[in-house]
């Protein structure tokens, strides 16, 4: 069997760009839908219109938003089986079921109760509507923890052994798969970072409604809404990330080196190299400015443990390769013989390194057969991209303590009622508007690069995930995803400028002066708009 | 709690039912959409088809979300081979499918005739293409597909999109079209303004005339003109997933599942009395006519499902590596816990499903879309 590295490419083009382009979406639902649930129970608890008002008027974002996360999210479950079959095949026995169960209680939920969310107002009670919108939210956020459970279990491959009859990955322990402790982490902390944006968008608007002067009272209690909530989001999101760091470090330790550009092991506790210029030929940092201590603590929780350097690994990785080319021997006997005691035994001593066994594939036909340099390049070949993972990363963080110190100077602001006194602090929340979306794609692009080469970290390879299709079938496929998604971005950045623009007051949804009651029927047109946000 | 067996068994039913489930929830809005144009003279009046969908629609496109996922969880070889190997049809409904959401959300954000006009034709085309793709899916299924398995179980296929199109595949697309035309048309009788559902009444009548002339048609086809295939030699129903551990012959008959299992008639003749149950139905009971379109589509996988039995995918290319029931699926574990899942959550859905219905019910009329649109 010969891999083409064409079809390879072109697979994890594909399935990067289409990726990144749904968690544009996906964020920003998560969050903005706990903005809704808050603000219309404040609705219910105070019974004031405004309330609901702000609820129609963020909704109808949110359906824009929601209807591109929900038509982009199909791809995701599609693309498995199209680009990644042999991946499917491999893992679909345990990495299938937390998709499958994501659509059953999760999706389900949120997609029938998104329609009475939008058209309901009128049908039902308002509690019964609060209710339907906390569902939605809880659905949003549960699909998120089954979306991660499957992720978690690509970083940390748990509950599963190898069967050499059915040449795959089964399931041993549900519960391990499930209550991985990589998920925990990476649950909390990406569902952290969608409820940052959720509120930075809201926040950005509003602030920039202020300094037009319109819909002050609307803004500022949006603004308020967001400023405490993105506050306990962003201090959520940077606490969990450290978690997350410390999880890293523990099951993927070439991936946390990569991020570190830590070329060789040091002394512990680490040091935290602040900048550099790593230098993957020499495999040195330049220029690198150190704050000692502090890898060491995020990434080991102590100041005694050493944390490996990406050297020392690399020479790991030789070790489990050779034991590797065991396992795969053992496993071709057994194709042959499945009763072969001595070949049972061999596979399972080994079978934690078959997949080490598989990164030879790239570079021979069969492993068995393969050279010290063969086995070198795959060592090799462990070594993610450094200085994309070492930048992505500092730059990740960067944003995440911009945004504590954001969003707490917000909640001051806030709390002193001087949210429209400082034009400039009006200015610095509009622009920070993309920061949001810089970090968390970044955050993916750390998560899932640096798992590279690895699709199921230790256990299969990326490149060989894939199906057996030919580079022209996917260059077609994405060129039908590059030229609908640019079509839909621009109809999407379109809609939510005009919707922002024409804001509460020119949509009719609250008025502009700061009269408590609401303009008689002028409510008409956004009765009909929030009604065609169903989707 | 189930052997493997009674387990591969109770999921294909499952995957069966997810199917039918697809076809009936998410059928009725590709069938409406694709009549948008046609029973929906004007803006308003298509409006009122639009609104009749739009709260539920979403809902019931997790049908299709779930009936994949759980093939990727229960059976995923079947996942693997079907959806790299009939590609670029994948790949068609796929950017169908994303035109969707976005299309019922955005189509009202401006007020011109000309956008409202571009997002119906988009809507419309993207209903046809599921419709028909998905059917002429279903028909390269009893053709067999050209694929094979290596010893790794890395699975090979000789073939393009063009080779899909064989006339019997064609066939099976028509007969998904007029199915769901019907299906969609009945929703529309149900739902919409009465002015269009007298339309409605009529296309559903003459579709289901057209889907049984077609299903009877493709139910000869098969019996005489496409060859069956069979496994040979002992069946292990609880052995491991490997399809190379079996021999299969192709040249029986795609009936012989019906000769063995008499019972199995009921389903095509379930579906041929639910398309009579139709005409004499939708014109002056819309609801028990809805009720019979549906049984009409269940009905009508089902008995295509009971001939394929035990395969899934049959290999014209290599038959022993077709899939079947009993060594393309999960691990026992895997389908216990997924069973027991299913068990607890799919009843929930379908509680909060039909309270969502209950809630969105009743006809939408003309006079209310004019007053809450202003004319769009």
């Amino acid at each position: 069997m010969i891999i083409d590295t064409d079809v390879v490419t072109l697979s994890r083009l594909q399935f990067a760009l289409t990726a990144l382009y749904h968690f544009l979406f996906v964020p920003l639902t998560l969050g903005l839908v706990w903005m809704l649930a808050i603000m219309e129970s404040v609705y219910v608890m105070t019974g004031r219109e405004v309330w609901k008002r702000m609820v129609q008027f963020w909704g109808v974002l949110f359906g824009i938003n929601f209807a591109m996360g929900v038509a982009t999210g199909v791809t995701m479950e599609f693309q498995f089986g199209m680009n990644w079959a042999y991946y499917s095949h491999y893992v679909g026995d345990v990495f299938g079921a937390p998709l499958a169960i994501e659509g059953m209680m999760a999706f389900f939920l949120e997609a029938t109760l998104v329609g009475v969310f939008f058209m309901g107002w009128d049908r039902i009670s308002r509690i019964k509507h609060l209710l339907v919108t906390w569902f939605l939210a809880l659905g949003t956020s549960l699909s998120a923890l089954w979306i991660l459970i499957a992720n978690a279990w690509m970083q940390h491959p748990v509950g599963a052994a190898f069967n050499p009859q059915t040449m795959r990955m089964e399931v041993t322990s549900f519960s391990e798969v499930f209550f991985n402790p990589v998920a925990q982490d990476k649950f909390v902390h990406t569902v952290s970072a969608g409820y940052v944006m959720g509120a930075m968008f809201v926040l950005s608007i509003s602030a920039w409604y202020l300094l037009r002067g319109r819909n002050v009272d609307f803004a500022k209690r949006s603004m308020t809404v967001a400023a405490s909530f993105g506050l306990a989001a962003a201090l959520s999101v940077v606490v969990l990330g450290d978690a997350s760091g410390y999880t890293v470090s523990l099951n993927q330790k070439m991936k946390m080196a990569s991020i570190e550009a830590m070329w060789h092991t040091e002394p512990a506790p680490a040091s935290f190299t602040l900048f550099g210029i790593p230098d993957v030929q020499q495999r040195k940092t330049h220029f690198a400015v150190k704050i000692p201590w502090v890898m060491g603590l995020i990434g080991t929780h102590s100041i005694d443990e050493t944390m490996p350097g990406i050297a020392e690994l690399v020479d790991a990785a030789k070790g489990r390769i050779g034991n590797g080319i065991q396992a795969y021997d053992a496993m071709l006997m057994l194709r042959q013989d499945k009763d072969n005691v001595q070949a049972k035994a061999t596979l399972a001593a080994h079978d934690q390194d078959l997949g080490y066994a598989l990164l030879l594939k790239k570079y021979v036909d069969d492993p068995r057969q393969a050279t010290p340099a063969d086995i070198q390049k795959a060592a090799d070949s462990t070594i993610p991209n450094v200085p994309v993972l070492f930048w992505a990363f500092r730059i990740m963080v960067g944003c995440g303590f911009y945004f504590i110190a954001l969003f707490a100077f917000s909640f001051w602001k806030a709390s002193t009622r001087q949210l429209d006194t400082q034009r400039w602090y009006l200015r610095l929340a509009l622009w920070s508007l993309p920061l949001p979306w810089v970090a968390i794609e970044l955050g993916w692009i750390v998560a899932e690069y640096g798992r590279q080469p690895w699709a199921i970290e230790g256990v299969l390879p990326t490149a060989l995930g894939v199906s057996s299709v030919s580079a022209g079938q996917v260059l077609t496929s994405l060129g039908g995803f590059v030229l609908f998604y640019t079509a839909l971005a621009i109809v999407d950045v379109m809609l939510m400028r005009k919707f922002i623009r024409k804001g509460p007051d020119g949509l009719g949804i609250w008025p502009s002066s700061s009269s408590p009651s609401p303009l008689a029927g002028e409510g008409e047109e956004l009765a009909a708009h929030s009604r065609q946000s169903a989707q | 709690m189930f052997d493997y067996e009674s387990l591969r068994v109770i999921w294909w039913a499952l995957l069966g039912t997810l199917l039918i489930g697809f076809a009936i929830m998410d059928g009725f809005d590709f069938g409406v959409a694709g009549l948008l144009k046609v029973l929906g003279r004007d803006n308003e009046e298509r409006l009122v088809l639009l609104e009749g969908i739009e709260p539920t629609w979403e809902g019931n496109q997790v049908w299709f979300i779930l009936a994949g996922g759980a093939t990727f969880a229960a059976w995923p070889m079947l996942y693997a081979v079907s959806f790299s190997g009939m590609y670029l049809a994948i790949a068609l409904v796929l950017l169908a499918l994303i035109l969707r959401p976005v299309g019922f959300n955005f189509r009202g954000k401006i007020h011109d005739p000309r956008w409202a006009s571009l997002w119906d034709w988009i809507l419309s085309g993207s209903g046809f293409v599921v419709m028909l793709v998905a059917g002429v899916a279903f028909g390269n299924l009893f053709l067999g597909v050209p694929f094979r398995f290596d010893g790794d179980l890395r699975m090979s296929w000789q073939g393009g999109f063009f080779d899909l199109l064989h006339p019997f595949a064609l066939l099976c697309g028509l007969v998904s079209l007029s199915m769901l035309l019907a299906h969609g048309a009945c929703w529309a009788a149900l739902k919409a303004d009465h002015v269009i559902a007298v339309r409605a009444v009529k296309i559903a009548r003459w579709m289901t005339l057209l889907f049984a002339a077609l299903y009877v048609l493709a139910g000869v086809w098969l019996a005489y003109g496409i060859p069956g295939y069979a496994v040979v030699g002992p069946v292990v129903t609880d052995g491991v997933s490997n399809p190379l551990y079996k021999q299969v012959a192709q040249g029986g008959s795609w009936f012989a599942g019906y000769m063995q299992y008499p019972w199995f008639w009921i389903a095509p003749l379930l579906a041929l009395v639910s398309a009579v149950g139709v005409q004499a139905l939708i014109g002056r009971r819309s609801v028990a006519g809805f009720i019979a379109s549906s049984l009409m589509v269940g009905s009508t996988i089902a008995s295509a499902g009971f001939a394929l039995f035990p395969f899934l995918l049959p290999s014209s290319l290599d038959p022993r590596s077709s899939l079947t029931v009993w060594d393309a699926s999960s691990s026992r574990g895997t389908l216990q816990l997924m069973l027991i899942v299913t068990a607890v959550l799919l009843p929930i859905v379908m509680l909060y499903t039909s309270w969502v219905y209950r809630v969105m019910r009743g006809r939408i009329t003309l006079e209310q879309v004019r007053k809450a649109h202003g004319g769009y």
